[in-house]
Formats: structure tokens, sequence, C-alpha cells
């Protein structure tokens, strides 16, 4: 027989009817049997370790969930957001219809359709997606609200890693800074051009850098062969291998 | 002296009881009370087809008329429940065909249907007179000829977003020249052109036809024809709005237009074009439901159409209204209780549209005093819309906020939408149905559960801290009947913890949530009376018990473990070989 729940007066102290018993504080974090840690450890957050793929040269259809899906674009994961397969197939051939009639009509509004976009006959600015290895669920950022390689950083800092009390950040597991533009670290901000290159962030300046960019990537510094080590010759640049 | 209410005087009271939830009530009272009820029953609905044996509603119901079903758990709808799982129709249609001949009405709802079912109902039920298959599939549009031909008094086919095998349109081709009797027909989710001379004559052969949702092969041309013929439709779907017609065809259609009179619903308007949009202004006055949810309108081009719409109750459209367009619902629409607005991107964040923000569902919920139910997906939201909602409309009774951003916090504050949905439960005492998304800590879950009291429902994707949440939901939400939850953190202690409340609930699902196998097996060992079905596509005989399931989808039952689970569904009777959970217990 199972025993109800007795909350203790300080919230902070339950007493389980199975005899397990947590630790009392604020961070509510509540110990599971055989000893698991933050539910970052194997919760459902996918690592590169569950996904070979993950972490790979080519951020596009690299995450996916376990279960066979069809091919999508980055950043998108199964199911969401939730829209019945109905109306999901309706809003891709409409999709479909407007590329080709955009592509027909509009063959020369591709060269300044980077950082701004046009939706249905409106202008959409500034918002680029990030996507950062070993987590599914990528970003969005307005580049626009931005105005210098810092801000930007820094806003990138606290997407992915933020660990206010109360809060839990992407990947749940760092707390120490990022310091994705200088010094070491494990984590190197990319991005892809207009003409599909991968470039390390930095290298020119920030209103040039605004209208070539199509999206970033926070990339394991390990899988950055081929952009120049930033440290070494950050003028640099090399296409990735 | 016998007191007892003579049993015909009773059935003659309940003649007058027409809803279940008061004929349940009154058949508690007592036996005699029990078996007069159950032999008079005839609408029966099962939620779950896995609640209970086919064979046990018909020994209980043999007067049944009606029967609605349902099957796949709700997360189905978004590809959360792999293919196989279950949901059959079969052995309902197969016992009923026995057990009770006289059955005349079937609705299915997220179930299998094969054309075998299909082929059976028109064999088995004489008197046959209502199908509608909402979310089903597994059935071609041959099933559909077999139902067309042989129900002499069909009343109303519908296919609510179904996945049917399109083989073409002859399935309509089908219904006899003697079948007078349709009221309704929706094939709106079928691919293929049926002949529209066919078409025509069965309309015009039907009288009575009150409903005709047609698919998006039916061209607007085709519309006009068919209008003239049925001016007195409540319900109309139309095909696709988009051919080029010439000055007389487009004059003929406003003309058969205007002759609606009883027109309250309208939907379809795929691709409708801007230019045709006038057509509709002389039924708007009359309509109280509108779906525009598939017609890619800008906002410019609804304003009109809105404006005209004084009487709405129900609207459905997508962002492309954007706020100035919710703005003209909210001063034109007073009389509107439904809302659901759509995202028009299929990549979601990629495409949604901008224009529309927090600010127009608080316009809404501002303007329109009968607002009760709303589904909004917007890419970013506030607390403070959130908390000026629910000051606006305490009378909220299904309040879903898709905040398409997994983890986006108040875009003003950066702080989590935790006050927003404790302004919404703590304002909006009879809300039963929940939605939640966005940035989430533990105490949005302890609101929930401190405040909602009415909740019924409750859907929770990507949010949480901890175990304490599920907690909070399970031992606070006294009503609560359906949870579903995905990528969470929640895992076996509040689930094992509360785990007698499972039974005073239809059912819980969580999928790529922390519940481990050994917390699985360690509840079924605890609840015979609950079906736990680990729905995992890796082999389970080799993980540890600490592993984590990739989804778990637990529901009360009387009819105990079912028979036709597939490979990748776990019970602990299906599969004893897993053994129990070494989970320590003190």
């Amino acid at each position: 027989m199972i025993t109800e729940l007795e909350m203790g007066k300080a919230e902070s102290e339950l007493e389980l009817g199975l005899g397990l018993s947590l630790g009392g504080g604020t961070a509510s974090k509540i110990v599971k049997p055989g000893g698991g840690g933050a539910w970052g450890e194997r919760g459902r957050l996918l690592t590169a370790k569950d996904f070979p793929s993950v972490g790979s040269k080519r951020a596009a259809d690299s995450a996916s969930h376990a279960g066979a899906s069809p091919p999508r674009s980055s950043s998108q994961v199964v199911g969401w957001p939730p829209i019945g397969s109905h109306r999901m197939n309706s809003l891709v051939n409409n999709q479909a219809t407007k590329k080709e009639d955009d592509g027909k009509k509009k063959a020369k509004d591709d060269e300044t359709k980077d950082v701004t976009k046009k939706v249905n006959g409106k202008v959409q600015v500034g918002f680029i997606k990030v996507n950062m290895d070993g987590v599914a669920i990528g970003r969005k950022v307005d580049l626009n609200a931005h105005s210098s390689y810092e801000n930007l950083a820094q806003t990138l800092e606290d997407m992915f890693f933020r660990s206010s009390p109360g809060t839990i950040g992407l990947t749940g597991q760092f707390t120490k800074p990022l310091r994705l533009l200088d010094g070491p670290s494990e984590f190197v901000l990319t991005y892809e051009d207009k003409e599909g290159d991968w470039m390390l962030v930095g290298d020119v300046p920030w209103r040039m850098f605004i209208t070539s960019v199509k999206r970033l990537r926070v990339m394991k510094t390990s899988e950055a062969n081929g952009l120049a080590a930033r440290h070494q010759e950050p003028k640099e640049r090399h296409k990735p291998v | 002296m016998d007191l007892r209410l003579p049993s015909k005087v009773l059935e003659h009271i309940l003649s007058f009881v027409d809803s279940n939830e008061d004929r349940n009530s009154v058949s508690l009272v007592c036996k005699s009370w029990f078996e007069t009820e159950r032999r008079t029953r005839k609408r029966v609905i099962v939620r779950n087809c896995y609640a209970v044996t086919p064979e046990a509603v018909a020994r209980r119901f043999p007067e049944m008329r009606s029967l609605t079903l349902k099957g796949k758990p709700h997360f189905a709808d978004y590809n959360l429940v792999p293919d196989g799982w279950g949901g059959y129709a079969w052995p309902w249609i197969e016992a009923m065909a026995v057990k009770c001949p006289s059955l005349e009405e079937l609705r299915l709802k997220r179930m299998v249907v094969t054309d075998e079912c299909l082929e059976k109902i028109a064999a088995s039920f004489k008197d046959f007179k209502v199908l509608v298959l909402t979310s089903c599939e597994g059935f071609s549009t041959d099933g559909l000829a077999a139902i067309a031909v042989a129900c002499s008094n069909l009343r109303e086919l519908e296919l609510r977003e179904c996945i049917v095998e399109d083989l073409g349109g002859d399935w309509l081709s089908y219904f006899p020249e003697t079948l007078t009797s349709l009221v309704s027909l929706d094939f709106s989710c079928l691919d293929s052109e049926v002949k529209l001379s066919d078409l025509e004559r069965l309309v015009s052969r039907s009288p009575n036809l009150k409903s005709l949702k047609l698919n998006r092969a039916v061209s607007l041309d085709a519309l006009g024809s068919l209008l003239r013929l049925a001016p007195q439709l409540v319900e109309l779907g139309t095909g696709s709005f988009s051919d080029k017609l010439d000055q007389e065809a487009v004059s003929k259609l406003s003309q058969a237009f205007s002759e609606m009179k009883e027109l309250k619903s309208l939907s379809g308007l795929w691709d409708v074009l801007p230019e045709y949009i006038p057509l509709l202004y002389s039924v708007c006055p009359g309509l109280t439901s509108l779906n525009l949810s598939y017609a890619t309108v800008q906002m410019p081009n609804l304003v009109e159409l809105l404006t005209r719409c004084s009487n709405l109750q129900k609207l459905w459209v997508m962002d492309l209204i954007e706020d100035k367009g919710l703005e003209v619902v909210a001063s034109s629409c007073k009389e509107l209780r439904e809302l659901r607005v759509f995202p028009s991107g299929a990549e979601g964040l990629n495409d949604t549209n901008v224009a529309m923000t927090e600010q127009g569902l608080v316009s809404v919920s501002e303007g329109c005093p009968n607002l009760e139910s709303v589904l909004y997906f917007c890419v970013q939201f506030t607390n403070a819309a959130m908390i000026t909602i629910a000051r606006n409309r305490p009378n909220l009774k299904c309040f879903r906020l898709c905040v398409m951003e997994p983890f986006a916090p108040d875009h003003k504050t950066q702080k989590p939408l935790d006050e927003g949905f404790k302004a919404i439960v703590e304002r909006c005492k009879d809300l039963q149905r929940l939605s939640v998304s966005g940035l989430l800590t533990d105490k949005a879950f302890e609101y929930i559960g401190t405040h909602g009291k009415k909740l019924r429902m409750l859907s929770i994707a990507f949010a949480g801290d901890s175990d304490l949440m599920l907690h909070h939901l399970l031992s606070g939400c006294e009503s609560l009947n359906k949870l579903e939850i995905r990528d969470c953190p929640f895992g076996d202690t509040a689930l094992l913890e509360n785990a007698a409340k499972l039974e005073t609930m239809r059912s819980l699902w969580m999928s790529s949530c922390c519940v481990s196998f050994g917390a699985c097996k360690l509840l079924s060992q605890k609840m015979p009376k609950l079906n736990v079905e680990v729905i995992d596509e890796h082999p389970l005989e080799t993980r540890p018990d600490s592993s984590p399931v990739e989804r778990i989808y637990i529901y009360r039952t009387l009819a105990g473990p079912r028979l036709d689970m597939p490979e990748f569904v776990w019970t602990i009777q299906k599969n004893p070989e897993i053994g129990v959970s070494h989970l320590a217990i003190k």
C-alpha cells in the first residue's frame, strides 16, 4: 500500500511513502533511486552520444528524434509545434507553392534575402536560427537587436547556458561562462554565409556580418576542423572540410 | 407493501433523461434502477476503447443504437504514438454485429478502421444511419463505396481529418438512386476528384441535406451549381476557392450564396483569392461558425469579412489575421465563444507571422465577453498579457497556449511564464482544459495544483525543473482526468507517490521524460487495475531498471491487459520474463 505523501512545513523536505527522502533546500531537485543527478544527465535533451550524426559538419538534418521521421529542417522535433498532420501537410503544400511563385517572380531578391526574409509579402527583419551541437531544439535570435559581436555572444550564452536559480538552460549542465569569442573554450561560434560556407564568427566587421549571415551554429571546438583556430590566425578564412 | 417505482414508470421517466452523466448517476441508485437504466440506454460513449471489452458493453446495454468510441491517446495527433500501437475498431464492430444488430450510429475517434470494418458495418446493421470517423486511418475509398452502396437509410457520412488511401473518386457514385435520406456528407479530407454529375444528382435527391463539406478537388465553378441545388444548407465546406471564373460565373455564384438563408457554418475556402471574398458577404451576418484555418488570406482582406460576422460564435483562423485583424474581431464579433489561431508556417518558427503577438489575444479577451475557449499558437508571450486575459475573462473554460519556441520566456521581462499561468488558473475558476508552454519552473505547477481544481485535461511540453512539478499536479488537481506530458524532467518519484490518483483518471501519457523502467514495473505490480504500457522501440530485456523509457501510457481499465499489443508495447503481463522491479522499497 503506497502511503500518502506528507509535506513538511518548510515544503522543502518531503517524506515519501516509499521511504525515499529528499534533501532540503530551495533547489527542489529530487534524488532518484539509483543515484541519478540533475535531470540533464539522462533527460530528454539529446546529447551527441545518442546521435553520432549530430555535431557533424552539416548542421542541417542532424537533429532528429529516435524513431524515424520524414526529413525536416534542423531544430525540428517530432510533433512540434503540435499541429495535426492534415494541417501540417496543407502548410507544407502552401510553402512549396509559395516558394515556386517566389522563385519565378523574385529571383533577383535572393541577394538581399539573408537577414531580411519575405514572409507572405511582409519583410521579416533580423531573426535567424541558432543551433548548438548536442541540443536538439534550435533558437532564434534577432540580429537587429544587437549592435556588436559581444552583445550577440552574451545573448547566446544566456540562451543556451542560463543557469539562474529556478530555471535551467537548454543543456542544464554547464555553469561556466561560454566565452564564445575569445580565449579557449569548448565551443566556437560559427555562421553560414550567403554562399553556404561555414565561417568563424568575428572575422569581418559587424555590419558586414549581419548582411551575409544566414544562420548560426555553436559548434564543438573539436568539430571545427578546417575553420581557422582563433587564437592562431583570426583573420584567415577557411572553408570547412 | 412494495414501495418500488414500477419499472414501466421508471422507464418512462428515463426516456426524458438524455445526458449520460445523469444516467450514470441513476444507475448507481440501486439494483433495479441500474437494470431499468441499462435496458433503456440508447446512446453509449466509451472514451477509451481499452477500458472495457466490447462484449461487456453489449451485454450491459442491449438496446444500444448509438456507439461512440475513442482509441489512441491525444498525442497520436502529433505523431508521438508509433504506428501499430492499437485502437482497432474491428473487435467492436464484430461484437456489435452479433449482439447489437440494431445499431444505427457509430462515431469513432483516433481508431484504426479497415475496409473490412466498413464492409462488416454495411453487411451487419440493417438500419445503419450514421458513420462519423474523426482522425481515423486504415481504410480506403473502397470501404466508403461499401457503405454507400449498402446502407439504404444512411443519414450521415462524415470523414474528419482521416488518413484515407485514396483510390479515386468513384466511391461517391455508389450511392444508389434510391438513397434520399442524406442529411450530412463530409469528404473534405479526401484528395481525389469525385464525379460532379453524380454529386449533383445525390444533392438534388437529398431534400434533408443540411451539411455538405466538399474536398479541395471540387472547383469553384462546381460549387455554384451545387449551392443552387441545396440552398437549404446549414453547414457548408467549400472546395478550392481559386479558379478563375468569368464575370457571369461570378455573379451566378454570388446569387447562389445570397439564396442561402439558413447557412450557419462555413469552412473549406482553400486557396481563396482576395477578389472572391466579397462573394461571402451575404452569408456573413448569419454565420455562427467560420473556419478560415486553411484559407491563406492576408489580414486586410479578412477585415471586411469579419466586420460583417456579427453573430460569430466560433472562429478558426491562421496567424495571418495578425493583431490588427484580431482587434477587428474584438470589436465586431461580440458573440464569440471559441477562438483558434493556427500558425501559417510549416516550419513553425521559421515562417511564423511576427505581426501576430500576444496583443491579438488580449484584444479579443477585452472585446468578447462570452469568450470561453482559446487555442492560440504564437511565437512568444508575456506574463502581463496572460494576467490581463485572465482578468478580462474569468469565464474561460479552455485555455491552450502554444508558445512555439520551446523554453521561451516572457519576451519583455525574460522571466518564466509562471505568473501568467498562475493568473489564468487563479481567476478562471471553471477552467477545465489547459495547455501550457514556454519557459516554466516548478512554481507554475505549484500554482496549477493549488488553483486548478476543476481542471480535467492538462497538456505539458518542454517544461519544468523537477519531479516536484508532477507531484503538485497529481496531488492538487482534484478533477484531473487526462494528463499528457512530453519532454519534461518528470520521473519516478512523483509517479509512484501518486499511483492511487491514476485510478481516478482516464489516462496519463508521458513521453521523453525521465520515467525509469524499474518504476514502470513497480507501478504495474502495485496497481493491477491500471494498464501500464511502456511504448519503446528499443528492446527492454537487457535494460537496467534505472534506464529511462521512451513513452509510458497508463490508463484505468476493467478489461485487463489487452490482447492486441505490438512488439514495441511492453506490459508486465505480456512480458513476464522481464521480471519484477528491483527498486529498493523500504
